[in-house]
């Protein structure tokens, strides 16, 4: 029979005793680590400089700019900004940051989110690390059970971040005054912000959840005309859903990276008119 | 020996393509135990290849649409050689079956109205093919599986085995036919055609182990021949087993001779030439020009055919939308007209730079519709040839497709003549399609006839009950002696294998590499009895089929029985030089052309070969060493003439058109 | 036109052990991979098992492993490796291996059994079925699966633990679940079969984590992951995890409007 013959190993997976006998875990070539290793690092980057912001509890505004990390500001401690995002829920009680009470949304949309599930999932649980390459555990149960099981609750955070992204909406809309509050005016931040406003409604409306609740549960489009065409229109923008969730997030952190260099006094606001 | 395993079925088909696994739904829904046999896994089988659509007049997009104009086309195609009974049946059974297929979850493209969507195609008077984009078969097949995975539940509820009423023996191959009241000659019809079929022998591809199914109906769906000529687009389970498999049990072949030339396959690159390019793509618009941009069909448009089709490019254009004002374009001519027009380009020095004609959708479709409606062919060239249809004509050439000539049956019962208990439908059974078949009449005709092979081999097992035909010891030791004899000319695998195939057959001689034998007869098929036939070089093509008979004897293979390639292709050798010899006799006898049989010295239809069928029969008693003399063939012709065609299928036509195929006699009859 | 040797590496073997074998073999202008492995047969190699049938990319039985990816043989064209390197097949790791390039995929046979069939609507006969277009495209995606099995070969639910292969029906059967659930006629929920809830209870939805190697190794480019699986999770949702839903259900059932 064959040369180098391998004898049976008495592994699991792709060394159980009934498969090929192949040693390797696996045998790809090409560079199958560079994709979890990139997501890896993107997403910690994030973690690191988001973990930094909310826990900083200063410089999150600059009139007429409000860092998306810290709005809607819902504690007695927020910084008061005018006609802003301010709603005091929380009272005096909350004595840390107020970035994390709000945070706590859109990041919990993003961690459900069927992306970046993905995402994690390989880069960091290798679980698989790539496709047809072992991953390291020894037992899977997938989101059968809890924790995992409560992914499902993804369309509870979409909901949830539809009201985030109408606050940060109004945040957009109040950044077309001046620093003195007087309306008719933008500035780079102004830009900055309309971008990012942008990324994340497209982000937001492009998840599965989105397009399951607009059209994808109905069984006959055809009764349905409107739904159906909301339906494709999601599904058009649900085709981008990882690219989305990737620029949103790198202009969520610029938009409040902006906001921070001007109310740290790095640099004052190119005004346009 | 004997210990091979013997299990009782009350149905056996072999085969599951689309009338297979029709004739086995029918089978089981009747009430037979039914067993399926196939070479491949379940699910894989050619079916899955036909691209275009089922032809059924359901006149869901053209009211006027009926079964006699089905019928009429039908015919028309054929070159009136079709068995008429037969076209009869098909036309008027066909819509029922493709309604069927969407009880049991079929999804077929729709209409506006949400009825099924109907294509136009070559031959074909009104738009008349349901399908699904271009993977039909696909559909087809995925459904028929789905209906037996479906029927199996049904048996594990009321049974707890799902294999209990219906089971398929997945990549298995059978290797004869076993018959009652016959002795150690075996595959010889006892004088007066008696000897029922009593089962059938078979081994298991995996572990090459033998065993026996015993029953008193077996049905042949095993497909075409394709696969012993060189450029094809038929798989590699082509090899005529069906064929061959009821020659052996005393069953003829009809009209061998025609053969399908498919007029668009691929040519390049070598490794997929032959690869087929669905003719929907002329159907939706796709023209064929030549090396200088000519739309070179309009050239070819033969008399009996004038009245039917466009003079001009504009007329054959506005067509497409103004079906019932204008003539077809000639591209959509039936597919042997097409055929040798592009054989007659590429031989007049207009061919394109690897030796085929250009089929050019790219300038008349905008790039989105093509990939909307074409998407597998789309996908074919730009992932096999790196060809973007969408940008750039596709280069194609005649590929060896189907085969019209198959087991003579009985229209009705689709019994195969001569052996009570043998059945077969589908592209191994001959007579529906005449001299040559219409794009879309495959699918149908595998589920008109796969289902009435179903229904009346169930009846005859029913029939049978109290009186089962016997299998007897010393057939299925010689087929096993048989099937092992490759061993022993390639050094065999054990000593008592060698022992049982008869140590050695007593051929001399060096062993033969089988892959290379079949290399040799595909390209003696190719270059002999291909699309343009001589005389001579039939008659070098039967000696070249005798000294590779002889040779194939010698065949040997290397290793175990265990799942081994070169064992199952020398056992398949059998079968091809068997088909092989029917279809050059034929051929070699019919001096006249007429759809899938073109000859160069007789190169018109002749009226008088109209009601003439050829029958391909076992020559004598299959005694292996007296045949070893290699100028005697083993197959016999006889000439048959066909039964009249009814008066009131026949006033269908108009006289003018009939005076151009039927004799003086049949017309004043 | 022009040729040259190429090294491969093909495992042979049966279920008892088996290894990597080197061979030297001509390869030609435009060839696949598959034609590679009938040249090893035709000339060096007679008994080398492997399974193929269309050659076309339309049966999907010549799945196999090269060079650690699933995937067809003969949809590999070989200009996309380098000529310097060397090309390893392998049969599907995730299945029992017969014999050289050939598995034992009866799990997938035995899943197809276990997702209920189509149910036919009560009283629309043969001929009578309307359905209109964009109801059926999404299943007729779903029904373009050719069964090349690459999708339950790639995936780590089973490929990675075999002792889930009890619970997982597996990306191909999942998706064929969704197909049914998907079907503008399908019956089953009149005949208390709910194939949202069998998805998760029955056939293991829970068990993927989307992590998308189905929809990457699909020959067809079915989009499994975002057409099929995450609307089957998001079905199971409404089913199991939606308190909307769920009143709106005990509402509806108590005005009896439907």
């Amino acid at each position: 029979m064959a040369t180098g013959t391998e004898p049976h190993s008495t592994g699991g997976g792709v060394r159980t005793r009934t498969r090929a006998a192949i040693a390797a875990p696996h045998l790809r070539t090409d560079r199958w680590w560079l994709a979890p290793a990139g997501t890896a690092a993107g997403l910690f980057a994030f973690v690191v400089y988001s973990t930094w912001r909310a826990f900083a509890n200063a410089d999150y505004y600059a009139a007429p700019y409000v860092s998306p990390f810290y709005s809607p500001c819902l504690a007695e401690n927020c910084r008061t900004m005018r006609a802003g995002p301010n709603a005091d829920l929380f009272g005096s009680w909350w004595a840390i940051s107020p970035a994390i009470i709000i945070l706590i949304f859109p990041l919990g949309f993003r961690l459900t989110c069927y992306y970046y599930r993905k995402a994690y999932y390989r880069s960091f649980w290798a679980s698989p690390p790539a496709c047809a390459v072992a991953e390291p555990h020894t037992k899977y149960s997938g989101e059968t059970r809890f924790p995992l099981i409560l992914q499902n609750l993804h369309r509870y955070f979409f909901y949830a971040a539809l009201l985030v992204a109408a606050v940060l909406t109004y945040d957009t809309v109040l950044s077309f005054r001046d620093a003195h509050y007087r309306w008719g005016h933008m500035g780079l931040g102004t830009l900055v912000f309309l971008a990012n406003i942008v990324l994340i409604w497209a982000y937001t409306l492009s998840c599965h959840s989105c397009r399951h609740i607009v059209g994808g549960k109905l069984r006959h489009f055809s009764k349905h005309p409107v739904r159906y065409r909301a339906w494709q229109f999601v599904g058009r923008l649900n085709a981008r859903h990882m690219q989305l969730a990737w620029a949103s997030l790198v202009s969520v952190a610029l938009a409040d990276f902006y906001v921070y260099l001007l109310a740290s006094g790095v640099f004052d606001d190119p005004r346009f008119f | 020996m004997s210990v091979v395993d013997r299990q009782e079925w009350d149905v056996v088909v072999v085969g599951a393509g689309g009338a297979g696994l029709r004739a086995a739904i029918e089978a089981r829904e009747r009430g037979a135990r039914t067993a399926v046999i196939c070479k491949s896994l379940f699910g894989k089988a050619h079916t899955v290849m036909a691209e275009g659509g089922i032809a059924a007049a359901m006149a869901n997009v053209n009211e006027h649409d009926t079964w006699q104009v089905h019928f009429r086309d039908t015919m028309r195609g054929g070159k009136f050689l079709n068995q008429w009974r037969m076209a009869e049946l098909h036309a008027q059974e066909a819509p029922d079956r493709v309604w069927e297929l969407e009880t049991w979850g079929a999804l077929f493209d729709r209409t506006k109205d949400g009825k099924i969507s109907q294509r136009n195609f070559g031959g074909h008077e009104y738009p008349r093919l349901a399908h699904v984009g271009d993977r039909t078969g696909l559909e087809l097949i995925r459904t028929l599986q789905q209906k037996i995975v479906a029927l199996q539940q049904e048996d594990y509820r009321a049974t707890g085995d799902y294999e209990s009423r219906l089971k398929v023996f997945q990549e298995c191959t059978v290797t004869r036919i076993l018959k009652d009241g016959e002795r150690s000659e075996m595959g010889v019809p006892p004088a007066g055609g008696r000897g029922r079929v009593s089962g059938v022998f078979a081994y298991e591809r995996e572990t090459g182990r033998f065993f026996v199914l015993k029953a008193p109906a077996v049905v042949i769906a095993t497909g075409g021949i394709g696969k012993s000529f060189k450029v094809t687009s038929n798989s590699w389970e082509y090899t005529g087993d069906g064929h061959a498999l009821a020659l052996l049990a005393g069953a003829p072949l009809l009209n061998m001779e025609f053969v399908q030339f498919h007029p668009t396959g691929m040519v390049w690159p070598p490794s997929v030439k032959g690869i087929l390019v669905t003719e929907s793509v002329r159907g939706d618009g796709g023209v064929l020009r030549n090396s200088d941009g000519k739309r070179f069909m309009f050239d070819y448009i033969p008399d009996v055919f004038k009245e039917k089709y466009a003079e001009s490019e504009e007329e054959g254009d506005r067509w497409y939308d103004d079906p019932d004002r204008n003539r077809r374009p000639p591209e959509l001519l039936p597919r042997d007209e097409v055929a040798r027009a592009i054989n007659a380009e590429v031989k007049a020095g207009r061919g394109s730079p690897h030796g085929g004609v250009f089929l050019d959708v790219s300038t008349r479709m905008p790039a989105e519709v093509i990939r909307r409606r074409l998407p597998s062919m789309y996908h074919q060239f730009k992932e096999l040839a790196d060809v973007d249809i969408t940008a750039e004509p596709m280069e194609v050439g005649p590929t060896c497709h189907y085969v019209m000539g198959g087991i003579a049956v009985d229209s009705d019962t689709a019994a195969a003549r001569g052996v009570p208990g043998l059945y077969a439908a589908g592209e191994v059974a001959g007579g529906m399609h005449g001299s040559n078949r219409l794009g879309g009449n495959s699918l149908s005709d595998l589920l008109v006839f796969g289902r009435r092979a179903g229904l009346h081999a169930a009846e005859h097992a029913a029939a049978s009950a109290d009186d089962r035909p016997r299998v007897s010891d010393e057939q299925v030791d010689a087929a096993a002696a048989e099937a092992l004899g490759p061993f022993s000319a390639g050094g065999g695998e054990t000593a008592g294998d060698r022992e049982a195939a008869g140590g050695g057959q007593g051929v001399g001689g060096p062993p033969e590499n089988p892959y290379t034998l079949h290399q040799e007869l595909q390209q003696t098929m190719n270059d002999l009895v291909g699309i343009i036939r001589r005389e001579q070089e039939m008659e070098q093509a039967l000696k070249k089929l005798a000294e590779l008979r002889g040779r194939a004897r010698r065949a040997g293979v290397e290793g175990h029985r265990q799942f081994n390639p070169g064992w199952h292709l020398a056992l398949d050798l059998r079968n091809m030089l068997l088909v092989s010899e029917c279809v050059a006799r034929a051929a070699l006898e019919r001096t006249e052309s007429r759809g899938g049989h073109t000859r160069e010295d007789h190169p018109t239809m002749d009226r008088a070969w109209r009601n003439v069928n050829l029958l391909c029969a076992l020559a004598r008693p299959a005694d292996e060493l007296a045949e070893a003399d290699p100028a005697r063939g083993r197959i016999a012709l006889t000439r048959e003439t066909t039964e009249p065609i009814r008066p009131d299928l026949l006033a269908l036509f108009e006289k003018e058109e009939l005076v151009k195929y039927l004799a003086e006699e049949e017309l004043y009859e | 036109m022009s040729s040259y040797e190429a090294r491969f590496q093909v495992w042979r073997g049966d279920a008892e052990g088996g290894g990597l074998e080197d061979f030297r073999v001509e390869v030609n202008d435009g060839e696949v991979v598959l034609d590679i492995v009938h040249r090893l047969q035709a000339t060096q190699a007679p008994d080398l098992a492997v399974r193929w049938n269309c050659k076309a990319g339309k049966c999907g039985s010549c799945s196999a492993e090269i060079n650690g990816r699933p995937r067809l043989l003969c949809m590999t064209r070989m200009s996309v490796f380098g000529r310097d390197e060397t090309i390893t097949i392998t049969p599907l790791r995730a299945f029992p291996v017969i014999r050289d390039l050939v598995t034992d995929v009866g799990f997938n046979y035995q899943k197809a059994r276990e997702v209920p069939a189509f149910v036919p609507p009560a009283g629309l006969g043969p001929g009578e079925y309307r359905m209109m277009q964009e109801d059926v495209d999404r299943p007729q995606e779903f029904r373009k699966c050719i069964e090349c099995f690459l999708c339950q070969d790639t995936c780590h639910v089973v490929r990675d633990h075999e002792e889930n292969k009890k619970a997982f029906a597996g990306p191909r059967f999942l998706m064929r679940v969704a197909e049914l659930d998907m079907h503008p006629l399908d019956a089953a929920a009149e005949t208390g079969l709910d194939r949202r809830a069998t998805a998760q209870d029955e056939h293991g939805l829970g068990y993927c984590n989307i992590t998308k190697c189905c929809t990457e190794v699909c020959p067809e480019d079915i989009k499994i992951t975002d057409n099929a699986l995450i609307p089957m999770k998001e079905r199971a949702v409404d089913r199991k995890y939606d308190p909307l839903v769920w009143l709106g259900s005990k509402i509806r059932r108590r005005t009896g409007a439907n």
